[in-house]
Order: C-alpha cells, then structure tokens, then sequence
C-alpha cells in the first residue's frame, strides 16, 4: 500500500471540494433560478468534462497551464514555480475536471424548489441573504451534499487528467490510481490489489450514500 | 380609511396583457374574478412586488410600492404584505411552527415562538404545532398558509384562490374563518378565484377579469345586480346578491323568515338563529314577473316593485329585467315575448314571484 499516494489524492479530493463548491453552489443556483441568453450553451459547456476522453482534457489543460500560456506565465511569475507536474496543477485541473459533478446535482437541488416558496419567502420579509441561508440552503442541501461526495470519489478514481497534468511523481503529484497502474507496470498484483480494493470501497459507500441523499430528498417533498 | 387603501394601476402588452385599475379600501375584500389565464394571480403577483408589469403604480396606504414613472419599487421583503399563494408555497423543511415564525422576523426573538403558537391557535391548529407541511392535511395546510400570511401584519392580505384545493367540506369552514379572521384584520383584502361560491361568500367588492382587462369593477350587490353583463351571465348566471337578515325560524313549516331593504323574504329552513346577517343570492331564471298579484298558488314570496332596467340582447333569446325592490335591485331573465305580453317598460309596477327553495341563503361577510 503506497500511504503517500493516498494521503495525495485524499489532499487532491478535499482541496477539489474546497475549491469547487463555493463556485458550485453559486453558479449552480444561478443556472437554476435564472433564464438567460445563451443558458443551452453554458450547460452544454458545463457539461463537457464529464464527456471528453480524460487525455484530451488533460492535453487542453496541459497547453493551458503551459510556459507559453498567459495562465502559465502568470503562475509562474507569482509563485515561482510551473503549474505542470505540481500538486497546484493537479488541483487546478482536477477542480476544472469536476465542474459537471459539482454544477449539476446542485443545480437539480435548487431547481427542485417550488418557485413560490421562494416567493413566499421573500413576502415572508426574509432579505436575500436569509432567503438563501434559511430557505434555499436547507432545501438544495441534499444536492449539494452529493455534489461534495462526487467530486470527491471522482477525485479519488481521475487517472486520466492526472497523469497528463500531473504526471507521476511520489508526494507530489502520485495518487492512487496512477500508483495503481505503476505497481502494475512493476508485476506488484498484492500492493496494486489492495489499493483497487481500497478505491472499490470507497465507490460503493459513495454511490450509497448519495442514493439515500436523494432517497431523503423526495421523501421530504412527499 | 383612505389612509390605508390600497390603489393599484396595471398596464403592459406583453407578454400577458394587463390593464386594471382598482382601490381596495381597509375593511373591504375585492374579489378578483374570471377565468384561468385571465392575468389575476399577475394582478396580486404585481401587489407584492414578485412581477413587475411595464406601467404599475401600487400603493399600499401613503407608502408607493411600485411606480414606474418615478422607477420607484420597493422589494418584496420590505413590503409589508401577507400572501397565501395557491399551492400555499409551505416551507418543507419547517415545522408549522417554523414556518409561522419564518415571517415574524420584524419581532423580537424572545416573542416569536409565543406569537407563532398564538397564531395557531387562531386557526385552530394547536395541535399541530411541531407537524411539518407533508404531515397535514390540504385544509391544515392552508390553514398554516393563513397564519404565516398574518405573522406579517401585513397592511395588505392577498389571496390567491385560497380554497380551490380543499374538498367542498373543508371549504365551508375555511369561507367561515377567512369571513371572521378579516373583519378583526381591517386591512384591504384581495383574494383571487374562479368560483363565485367564494365571491359571494367573502366579497364586499368584486371586479371581474377577462384577458387582463376589467369588465366590471364595484360594491358587490351593484355588480350582481346589472343586467348588462353578459360574461357573468355566462359564467355564473345572473343573480342579484343582497344583505339581509333573519327575523325567526319555523322549523314545522320549514321556513326561514328574512327582512331586507324592501320587504320580507321567506327560504327554506336552515339552522341560523334570529337576527343573523346573512347574504342573500336569487338567480335570475328563478324569478317570475307577473302584472297582479297572482292568488291560489303555492309561492311564499310575492314582492313588488317597479322596472328600473330593461337589458335585451341580440345574440339571445333572453331579456334581463332589473326591478327595483325598496332599496335592492332584483333580476329576471325572461323570454322576449314576456316583454311584449306583459308590456313590460321602465317604470312599470310588477310582481316578482320566487320560489322560497331557489333563495340561496349564507352566513352574511359583513
């Protein structure tokens, strides 16, 4: 078992979701209670990640943070050092890659609220703030919820992104899945077993708990 | 009272066509009328500042609301207004109680859950107190709607079609609570529905919507007694609606003895004890006019007076006759050649013969 592998992608998971929700949450409920022009495509590019082949996104990522990209150049001269093949990187990338988890479970958890109680909170005297806090919060929580625990597993499980990105250096940029295949590519079946294992693991309690999130969720509208 | 009206000017093309004006004075409930479609809920949407229409003016007492010509609007939150929304628009996740003191926000903390259970209490739901919405019925519900609607005291009371979701059981006892809860509010009350059982049960006023415009707009018993409006016609059928009250019962005859401003009215016995406001509702179909009074039939209510409208209307066979009874005015439907056998014209002295089961009595809103 490679301990620094998973103390990576355990980093990578909850720096993704620190990143991520704050924006999820915000843009989510935007796409949700707002009507704009052009809302198909914001959706459709939102949406993105979730169907492009890992190597491709992570070949765009790649030019992106690059020494010749203004992003890359910008990094570099504020931190010192290059976006590739750093857990910066990783992250930024692995956050990007996220958005379609994050964006959309959020976005079915505003939009399953009744237009009229948001209204009726508003002629309740609530400001907008408390309307958000004390009323729509509450309301989107279990899809917000399910956000977080997406974005995490998926974290967990990025191979893709994360070898063209990040590459495959230990403590840094190594997490379990690519230490998953390196074991393999070095005939280690035991240490490669019990990280697979490990990684099941942690699908199945996602997948139940998300389930009953949204199991809670129309119970609640019943 | 003028210093707590509620005047209200709607204008837009587009997208769903508006043009009304109205007042609603404290103490008085307008009842919005008409079809599904015709813009009402946008009428009580504008009020509470949730749609703002191209041209609005909303005044609620001397605070302006919403007025486009000055750009001035006041946002929702900060109008003091009490909404029932139709599917009541609970809060899921709050208990009656949370919900009520969601909008007693403008109280200190230390009286809102007292003054939420209060509430409650008010609408008879002492007990449901810690239930949340999926827990009570469609009448608890409304019910918990209501108290919310009044944590505001709000300055304006909307409602809108605050019964069409209740069976015709609960339906009877909600118009009962409504009726007494507004005559303690003394603020002005717009509720919006499409059956006139409602209208003629809590309205002081009525104005009726079609595609966004005002066909008629006025003190309730004016309205329903005009013989020119067709769409009621159509509608509801036309019936003069009057105040009255009961004089005595006789159960043995099955009678039921009402005064009104122009006589005395027999309807058949319900249990109502002597001197009980009540509202009175006498479809037009249901009036015979004779030019004597008519001896040897099994009629109780014979009354007199003098034709005071005549309303003929090409497209139907029918002529609406508007009698003056003391001080109401009463309608008949009648074929065209009635007209001519009877000769009838303004200012002829007729009797209008009604039968005492086609009197539709109910527990006065005054």
């Amino acid at each position: 078992m490679d301990w620094e592998a998973l103390r990576v992608s355990l980093w990578l998971g909850a720096g993704t979701i620190a990143i991520l929700l704050p924006c999820g949450v915000w843009f989510g409920r935007l796409l949700a209670v707002q009507h704009f022009r052009g809302k198909l495509l914001v959706e459709a590019l939102v949406t993105v990640p979730l169907v492009l082949p890992p190597t491709v996104l992570g070949f765009y990522l790649l030019v992106a943070f690059g020494a010749r990209s203004p992003l890359g150049q910008a990094f570099q001269s504020l931190v010192g050092q290059s976006l590739p093949f750093s857990f910066e990187g990783l992250l930024l990338a692995s956050a990007i890659a996220n958005i379609p988890f994050v964006v959309q479970p959020i976005q079915r958890g505003f939009e399953a609220i009744p237009a009229d109680v948001r209204d009726a909170a508003a002629c309740c005297g609530l400001t907008p703030w408390q309307r958000f806090l004390r009323i729509e919060v509450p309301l989107a929580w279990p899809g917000i919820l399910t956000a977080a625990i997406l974005t995490f597993a998926h974290t967990l499980g990025e191979f893709g992104v994360v070898l063209m990105v990040g590459g495959n250096l230990p403590g840094e940029t190594r997490t379990l899945s690519v230490a998953i295949y390196d074991r393999m590519q070095a005939f280690d079946d035991r240490s490669a077993g019990i990280m697979a294992a490990t990684l099941l693991a942690v699908a199945v309690v996602t997948l139940m708990l998300t389930t009953s999130l949204s199991r809670q969720v129309s119970m609640r509208r019943g | 009272m003028g210093d707590r009206r509620l005047s209200v000017s709607l204008r837009q093309r587009e997208p769903i066509p508006l043009d009304v004006e109205f007042t609603c004075d404290a103490g008085d409930v307008l009842a919005i009328f008409g079809p599904s479609g015709s813009g009402k809920t946008t009428i009580l949407r504008s009020i509470a500042g949730l749609y703002r229409p191209e041209h609005a003016s909303v005044r609620s007492g001397l605070d302006t609301w919403s007025d486009t010509a000055t750009r001035a609007f006041t946002p929702p939150h900060l109008r003091t207004v009490g909404v029932v929304f139709q599917e009541y628009a609970l809060f899921p996740h709050l208990t009656a109680r949370g919900n009520v003191m969601t909008a007693l926000g403008h109280r200190p903390s230390s009286e809102r859950r007292s003054r939420a259970d209060q509430l409650l209490d008010l609408v008879h739901l002492s007990r449901y107190y810690d239930r949340r919405p999926h827990e009570l019925s469609g009448g608890e519900r409304q019910r918990v709607a209501l108290a919310r609607a009044l944590a505001r005291e709000p300055a304006v009371l909307l409602m809108d079609e605050p019964l069409a979701a209740v069976d015709r059981s609960v339906r009877r006892s909600l118009q009962n609570e409504i009726d007494e809860l507004r005559r303690t509010l003394d603020i002005p009350v717009v509720i919006v529905t499409h059956d006139f059982e409602d209208v003629v049960r809590l309205a002081t006023h009525l104005m009726i919507l079609d595609r966004g415009s005002a066909i008629a707009n006025g003190a309730l018993a004016d309205l329903t007694s005009r013989p020119d409006l067709p769409w009621l016609r159509e509608a509801v059928g036309l019936g003069s609606v009057f105040d009255a009250r009961v004089v005595c019962r006789d159960p043995e005859r099955g009678l039921l003895e009402l005064s009104f401003d122009g006589g005395t009215l027999f309807a058949s016995d319900r249990v109502l004890s002597a001197g009980a406001d009540v509202r009175v509702r006498i479809a037009a179909r249901d009036v015979i006019l004779a030019t004597s009074a008519p001896a040897g039939l099994s009629l109780h209510n014979v009354l007199q007076g003098t034709v005071s409208a005549l309303h003929v209307d090409a497209a139907l066979d029918h002529v609406v006759v508007q009698l003056a009874i003391g001080g109401i005015r009463l309608l008949a439907e009648v074929t065209r050649d009635t007209i001519a056998r009877l000769n009838l014209t303004g200012g002829r002295r007729l009797y209008a013969l009604i039968k005492s089961v086609s009197i539709g009595v109910l527990p006065e809103s005054k």
